[in-house]
C-alpha cells in the first residue's frame, strides 16, 4: 500500500502539469474579454516585496520633506509626522535597542518591506486626492518617512532599484504565516 | 436606542399576552387586533414600489466601537457600524442592518454597474476582463455566509450584544465562484496567492492563499435576494468565507495571481510576532453569543423564556452549541435551527425556566472540525497575558440579576 502511494505521488506532479496545461488551452465558457497590455498596466498598482512593478523615478529625503508640506500631509499626520487627526507616522520612543514590535503599529517602521510604504502612499494618499501623486513624489515621501524613522540615512536616494533593498527592522521579526488548507483547525491543541 | 428598549419589550410582552388569550376564547384575539381609533398606514407609491418596516420597529445600527468616531462624520465619511443582534431573529441579517467595516473612514463609491469591470491577470494564461453582464452569464451559486470583523471584541465596558458582538452579520450571497473565473483565465504553475483589490478610494487590497481562492471564494453580485448594497460593495464583493472581514474585498475590480504573499497594507496589519497568534489569524474561530436575554434587556419575572442566540465558525458548519444557565456548572445541548450551513450564522434555542435567582447565561460553540469555543480564562492562560490577543472568540457571559435585568458579566 505504502509503495503504491509512493509511486502514485511520484507521478502526481506530471499529472498536475498535464491537467494544468489542458485547462490552460481551453476556457470552459469563453466569457470575458482579453484586456490590452496598456489596460493591465494602468490598473496594476500592486507592488511585490521585491518591487518588480515599481515604476521609473526617484526621490530624496529633502524632496520628501517638501512634498510632505506641499501636499498637506501635516494637516492629518502632524507637522513632524507625530500624528493628528490621522495616524502617527513616526515610531514611538522605546529606547535604543527596542524590539521593532514595541515601536507601534506605524506603517513606515512596522512594515517588513519598504515596498509596502510606497504601495500604500501611491494607492491611498493623500485623502480625497488618492492616485494624484507622481512616482517621484511617492519615492520622495517614502524616503522622508523612512528617514524620520531612522531606517535610512539623510542622503539616501530611493528608486526602483534601491527601495526594495532597504532593510526594514521588522523584515525577519514576524511570525511565519499559517499554511492554510481547507477543513483544518486553526491551531491544533488550542486552547487546551 | 437604550431608552427605546422598554417600549419594544412592552410591545413583545403585549404580543405574548395576546397569544395566551387564544386558549381562553375565540372572541378575545379579534378584539385585541383592533387598531386604535381606526389608524391605518396610508399607501404611497414609494411604499408600494419598495416596502418599509413598521414605525414601531426602530432597531438601528450604531457606531463601533461605542464612543468611537461617529458614522457618518461631518464630511459624510463612513466608519465601522455594528448590527443590532439583540433584535435579530433567524440567521439572516437584513441588508439594511448588516454591519459595515471600512479600512479607514470611507466615502461609499457610487459605482455605475454598467461601467464596472473585474480584471483577472498576473500569472494566468489569459488575462480576462468581465463586465457585470458577463459575470451573470456564468454558472452561479447562492450561499449564506457570515462576515465578521476581526475587531469584534467584547469588553467589560460594553453593555449590549450590539456593542460586544455587533461586528458580525450573515447574508445570503449570490455570485460566481472565484475558481470558475481563475480556471477560465488559467492559473499558471507557481501561482500560489492572489491579491484582491477594490475600486474605492484607498483601493484596499488583500493577499489570499490560492488554496482558499480555489476552495470556496465567491464573487458576489447578489445579497439577500437583491443586488449587493453600496455599503457592502456594490456592484461586486469578494466573499472569502470564514476569513476575517477585511479579506472580503468590496467594489472588487482586480484579482492578480502572484507567486508569493504580496504584503499589502491590509496584510501588514495582520502580521504577528508570535506563531500561535499568527496561526489564529485569517480563519475565524468557533464562536457563539446569546442574543436573548442579553445585556441591557429586562426579564419581566420568573418563568419560561426561550434563550436564543447565534453561533458560527470560520472552520465550517456549526456542529453543536451548548448552553449553561447556571454560570457554567452544567451544559445542555441547544436546539439547532435546521441544518447548519458552512461559514454561516446558525440560530440556536434553549428552553429555560428562570427561578428568579441571580445567575449567568453562557453559550459554547463546537464546529464540524471539533474546534471548541474557549472561555476567556482558557485564552488568557494559553497566551499567558491578561487579555484576549488577536481575534476574540471567547465565551460571552450574561448576568441575570434577581430583578430580571441583564448585564455583561465580563470583568
Amino acid at each position: 500500500m505504502e509503495a503504491f502511494t509512493m509511486r502514485f505521488l511520484s507521478v502526481l506532479p506530471l499529472v498536475m502539469l498535464l491537467g494544468g496545461s489542458a485547462l490552460a488551452q481551453s476556457p470552459t465558457y469563453g466569457v470575458g474579454r482579453t484586456p490590452t497590455v496598456e489596460e493591465i498596466r494602468a490598473w496594476d498598482i500592486s507592488i511585490s516585496p521585491t518591487g518588480e512593478e515599481l515604476p521609473p523615478g526617484s526621490g530624496t529625503v529633502e524632496e520628501g520633506a517638501l512634498v510632505y508640506r506641499r501636499k498637506g500631509c501635516a494637516g492629518c499626520h502632524g507637522r513632524t509626522g507625530t500624528g493628528g487627526r490621522s495616524d502617527r507616522l513616526v515610531k514611538r520612543d522605546a529606547g535604543p535597542d527596542a524590539d521593532p514590535w514595541d515601536l507601534g503599529r506605524i506603517l513606515p517602521i512596522r512594515a517588513p518591506y519598504a515596498t509596502v510604504v510606497w504601495d500604500y502612499i501611491n494607492r491611498a494618499m493623500p485623502l480625497n486626492r488618492e492616485g494624484t501623486l507622481t512616482a517621484d513624489e511617492v519615492y520622495a515621501l517614502t524616503a522622508y518617512l523612512l528617514y524620520l524613522n531612522d531606517v535610512i540615512p539623510e542622503d539616501k536616494v530611493l528608486d526602483a532599484q534601491s527601495l526594495p533593498q532597504v532593510k526594514m527592522p521588522n523584515r525577519d521579526a514576524f511570525a511565519p504565516l499559517p499554511d492554510w488548507k481547507p477543513g483544518r483547525p486553526r491551531l491544533l491543541g488550542y486552547p487546551h | 436606542m437604550g431608552s427605546r428598549r422598554p417600549d419594544r419589550r412592552g410591545f413583545l410582552r403585549g404580543g405574548a399576552a395576546l397569544a395566551g388569550g387564544l386558549t381562553l376564547g375565540a372572541v378575545e384575539p379579534a378584539l385585541g387586533q383592533k387598531t386604535k381609533s381606526g389608524e391605518f398606514i396610508k399607501g404611497s407609491e414609494e411604499m408600494i414600489a419598495y416596502g418599509e418596516r413598521s414605525r414601531f420597529v426602530n432597531s438601528v445600527r450604531i457606531q463601533h466601537p461605542p464612543g468611537g468616531r461617529p458614522s457618518p462624520d461631518a464630511f459624510g465619511l463612513v466608519f465601522h457600524v455594528a448590527a443590532p443582534l439583540q433584535d435579530s431573529v433567524g440567521m439572516i441579517t437584513p441588508s439594511s442592518l448588516h454591519f459595515v467595516g471600512t479600512t479607514r473612514g470611507s466615502f461609499i463609491p457610487d459605482i455605475d454597474p454598467g461601467e464596472h469591470r473585474l480584471m483577472i491577470h498576473g500569472m494566468v494564461d489569459r488575462p480576462l476582463t468581465f463586465t457585470m453582464e458577463d459575470l451573470k452569464r456564468l454558472p452561479s451559486v447562492t450561499r449564506p455566509h457570515f462576515i465578521e470583523c476581526a475587531g469584534n471584541r467584547s469588553r467589560s465596558q460594553h453593555k449590549t450584544v450590539q456593542e460586544t458582538h455587533g461586528m458580525t452579520s450573515c447574508a445570503e450571497w449570490t455570485g460566481v465562484l472565484l475558481s470558475v473565473l481563475l480556471k477560465e483565465a488559467g492559473v499558471k504553475g507557481g501561482g500560489s496567492w492572489i491579491v484582491a483589490e477594490g475600486t474605492e478610494e484607498v483601493k484596499g487590497a488583500s493577499s489570499i492563499p490560492m488554496a482558499k481562492a480555489m476552495d470556496d471564494c465567491l464573487v458576489a453580485y447578489g445579497m439577500n435576494g437583491e443586488p449587493v448594497r453600496p455599503q457592502q460593495g456594490f456592484p461586486l464583493r469578494l466573499l472569502v468565507p470564514g476569513f476575517e472581514g477585511i479579506f472580503n474585498s468590496k467594489y472588487l475590480r482586480r484579482v492578480k495571481v502572484v507567486d508569493r504573499y504580496y504584503m499589502t497594507y491590509n496584510d501588514y496589519g495582520h502580521l504577528r510576532q508570535d506563531p500561535d497568534g499568527a496561526a489564529l489569524g485569517y480563519q475565524i474561530g468557533p464562536k457563539s453569543v446569546i442574543t436573548f436575554p442579553s445585556g441591557g434587556q429586562q426579564l419581566s419575572g420568573p418563568g419560561f423564556y426561550e434563550v436564543s442566540g447565534l453561533a458560527w465558525s470560520g472552520g465550517g458548519a456549526v456542529g453543536k452549541v451548548e448552553v449553561s444557565t447556571d454560570g457554567g456548572q452544567h451544559w445542555t445541548d441547544a436546539e439547532i435551527q435546521g441544518t447548519p450551513y458552512r461559514m454561516a450564522h446558525t440560530r440556536f434555542r434553549h428552553h429555560w425556566n428562570w427561578d428568579g435567582q441571580e445567575t449567568e447565561l453562557l453559550s459554547r460553540c463546537t464546529d464540524e472540525l471539533g474546534q471548541v469555543q474557549p472561555s476567556r480564562a482558557q485564552v488568557t492562560k494559553f497566551f499567558n497575558v491578561n487579555r484576549v490577543p488577536g481575534q476574540d472568540n471567547s465565551i460571552q457571559p450574561w448576568r441575570v440579576a434577581s430583578d430580571g435585568s441583564v448585564y455583561n458579566a465580563i470583568s
